[in-house]
C-alpha cells in the first residue's frame, strides 16, 4: 500500500508571529520556517506503518513556494521515499489544496492519506476533511492511534470529552493529533541520502485546478492586549483581592 | 438570509456550544436548525424552544447516531439547496463535519469565527490567536464554524420553532462507530465552566497534580485544566489540555498554577475575564497576562490557598 503525506511549510513553532504594521498580514521575512508540527507527526506515522510492513512506499507532497522543497527534503530525510512539489507563490486556501491533493490521490492511488489536523499558521483545520469529501473516502480526524487490519483502519480520535474509535473502509484519510507519536529526528546520513531521493516539480496548472482564492483578507490585527495586573505578596492578600472582585466568598 | 445550524447533542440533550452558533447565525438572518441522530424527538423538542429559532429539521436515523461526517455531510448538503449559510459550533464534531460540507458545496469554510462583521465578512483567529484576520468571502454560500467563547449563548427557552422531519440520506457504509472512552466528569466541563484551575509541568507527576489541583478546584467549584507540557508529561489526559492545540476557554476566573505561559497555552485562555497566576519564577510570561500574580512555591501556596478559601 502507498501512503500519501501532505506537508506544509509554516512559521517555526517557537517563533512568535508579528503582525505587520500595515495590517496586511504576519511578517514572514527573515523568520525561521519549518514543517508544520502536525505534519511531522503524519510523516512519522507513515514511516512507522512502513516499518510494520503495512505500507510499501511513502510519497510526501507539498503545495507552496519553491522553498517548500526544504520541507519535502526534511520529510525525505525522515524516511519518505519520494516527493512532489506543486509550486505556487499564491496563497493557497485549504479547498484548493484539497483539490490538488485529490488529483494526486487519483494518480497515485494511496491506501491512506495521512496529514496534520491543522496548520499552525492559518489554523483552518479543513484540508483533510475536504479531501475526504472530494474523494468520497472515510475520514479519521484528530487521530491519537491508528491500526490497519485488512482493508479497514481503526482510528482512535481525540474528541471533546475524551477518546472515540471509528472503523473506516480503506482508502481513507487520517489527520493527526499531538499524541499520535513523537516524530524522529533525521540523522545526518539520512539527510545526505535525502538529497538524492526523487523530487518531482509540478504546477497547479498541470492538474487543471483553479487555485484562485475565494477569501479576501481585509486586514490582520493583533488581538487586544492584556496588561499585566498586580502582584500580591501572600495568600491572604490574594484572597482579599479575590473577595474585592467578588470571586471568592 | 436563511441559515442552518447543526445541533450538537449528547445523551438526549442539546449541547451548549450549539447556542453560541445560534447567536452567530441570528446575526446573519433566519435561524433553522438540524437535529440528526437516532431517537431524537426529545432533542428536537428542546431545539424548538431555543429563542429565535424558525424551523427545526429532524433526521432520525441510526446512520446519524454518532455524528459520522461521511453520513451527515450529504444530509446537510441536501438541505443547503434552500439555505444560504451553514453554521456548526467549533467543537471536535463541528470541525469534523463542516469542512466536508464545504468541499461538497465547492465553497470555502471560515473556521472558528469570532465575530460577524457583515453578511460576507467575519473575523477569525490565526497563528494561535496572535493575529486576528478579517476575511470576506466571494462564495455564494457560507460554511462557518463558530468559536463558542466569542458569542453569547442563545436562551434555551422562549422559541417556538416548528419541527419538520427530513428524509434520511442513509448510511454510506464508509465508516462505523466502535466505541468511546468519555472521561466521567465530577467537575464542570472545561469549555462551559465559570472558574477553571489549571496545572502545568511544575506539578511533578499525576498523583501530585491530583492532590494539589483537585482540592482547590473543588473548593472553587471549578473545572480542571492543564498545560500541554503537563499533558505531554502524562499527568492528566489530553482532554484537560487548554491551548491552541487543546480547548479554548474564557471563564470568569482562570487560575494558572505552575504554568509558565507558553504562547500556545496563552492562546487558549487569554480571553478569560480574570487571570490569576501562581508561579515560583517571577519572570514567567504568565505574569504578563495575569490580573493577579503570586510569586511563590505552589506546593506551599496552593494548599494554603485551598484551606483559607
Amino acid at each position: 500500500m502507498k501512503l500519501l503525506v501532505p506537508v506544509k511549510r509554516v512559521i517555526d513553532y517557537n517563533v512568535k508571529p508579528r503582525v505587520k504594521a500595515d495590517g496586511t498580514g504576519v511578517d514572514l521575512a527573515n523568520v525561521k520556517m519549518s514543517m508544520n508540527p502536525f505534519d511531522e507527526i503524519a510523516v512519522e506515522e507513515a514511516i512507522r506503518l512502513k516499518e510494520k510492513g503495512v505500507a510499501s512506499e511513502i510519497i510526501a507532497v507539498s503545495v507552496g513556494p519553491a522553498k517548500a522543497q526544504e520541507t519535502l527534503r526534511t520529510a525525505l530525510a525522515m524516511g519518505a521515499d519520494r516527493a512532489i512539489l506543486i509550486e505556487t507563490d499564491t496563497e493557497v486556501e485549504p479547498l484548493a489544496v484539497a483539490k490538488l491533493l485529490a488529483k494526486i490521490a487519483e494518480e497515485e492511488m494511496p491506501g491512506i492519506v495521512i496529514l496534520g489536523k491543522q496548520a499552525i499558521d492559518d489554523d483552518s483545520n479543513q484540508t483533510g476533511q475536504m479531501l475526504a469529501a472530494l474523494l468520497d473516502w472515510a475520514q479519521g480526524t484528530f487521530a491519537s492511534k491508528v491500526e490497519v487490519s485488512g482493508n479497514m483502519i481503526a482510528v482512535t480520535r481525540e474528541v471533546d470529552g475524551g477518546l472515540e474509535t471509528v472503523s473506516l473502509k480503506l482508502p481513507a484519510i487520517v489527520t493527526t493529533d499531538l499524541r499520535l507519536n513523537e516524530p524522529r529526528y533525521a540523522s545526518l546520513p539520512n539527510i545526505m541520502k535525502a538529497k538524492s531521493k526523487p523530487l518531482a516539480q509540478k504546477k497547479p496548472e498541470d492538474y487543471g485546478v483553479d487555485i484562485t482564492p475565494r477569501l479576501t483578507t481585509l486586514k490582520v490585527e493583533e488581538p487586544p492586549k492584556r496588561v499585566a495586573g498586580i502582584k500580591v505578596a501572600d495568600v491572604d492578600e490574594l484572597i482579599t483581592k479575590l473577595k474585592a472582585l467578588g470571586v471568592a466568598a | 438570509m436563511k441559515t442552518l445550524v447543526w445541533v450538537e447533542h449528547e445523551g438526549g440533550a442539546l449541547k451548549d456550544a450549539t447556542l453560541s452558533a445560534v447567536t452567530a447565525a441570528a446575526k446573519l438572518g433566519e435561524v433553522h436548525l438540524l437535529v440528526a441522530g437516532a431517537n431524537i424527538s426529545g432533542v428536537a423538542a428542546e431545539a424548538a424552544q431555543v429563542a429565535g429559532v424558525g424551523k427545526v429539521h429532524v433526521a432520525d436515523d441510526a446512520a446519524y447516531e454518532h455524528a459520522l461526517p461521511e453520513n451527515i455531510a450529504p444530509l446537510i448538503v441536501g438541505l443547503m439547496g434552500h439555505h444560504d449559510a451553514f453554521l456548526a459550533p467549533a467543537t471536535s464534531n463541528g470541525k469534523n463535519i463542516a469542512p466536508r460540507v464545504a468541499a461538497l458545496l465547492d465553497v470555502v469554510q471560515i473556521s472558528d469565527i469570532l465575530s460577524v462583521e457583515s453578511a460576507d465578512t467575519f473575523t477569525r483567529p490565526t497563528y494561535a490567536g496572535n493575529a486576528i484576520a478579517t476575511v470576506k468571502t466571494s462564495d455564494p454560500k457560507l460554511v462557518i464554524t463558530v468559536r463558542g467563547t466569542a458569542f453569547e449563548k442563545a436562551a434555551k427557552e422562549g422559541g417556538a420553532g416548528t419541527v419538520e422531519a427530513v428524509s434520511s440520506t442513509g448510511d454510506k457504509a464508509l465508516s462505523s462507530f466502535i466505541g468511546a472512552e468519555i472521561a466521567k466528569l465530577e467537575r464542570p466541563e472545561l469549555t462551559s465552566a465559570k472558574v477553571i484551575v489549571s496545572g502545568g509541568r511544575a506539578l511533578k507527576d499525576g498523583p501530585t497534580f491530583e492532590s494539589t489541583i483537585f482540592p482547590l478546584a473543588d473548593k472553587l467549584g471549578a473545572a480542571v485544566g492543564a498545560s500541554r507540557a503537563a499533558v505531554d508529561a502524562g499527568y492528566v489526559p489530553n482532554d484537560y489540555q487548554v491551548g491552541q492545540t487543546g480547548k479554548i476557554v474564557a471563564p470568569e476566573v482562570y487560575v494558572a498554577v505552575g504554568i509558565s505561559g507558553a504562547i500556545q497555552h496563552l492562546a487558549g485562555m487569554k480571553d478569560s475575564k480574570t487571570i490569576i497566576a501562581i508561579n515560583k519564577d517571577e519572570d514567567a510570561p504568565i505574569f504578563q497576562v495575569a490580573d493577579i500574580g503570586l510569586v511563590g512555591d505552589l506546593f506551599k501556596v496552593v494548599p494554603e490557598f485551598t484551606e483559607k478559601l
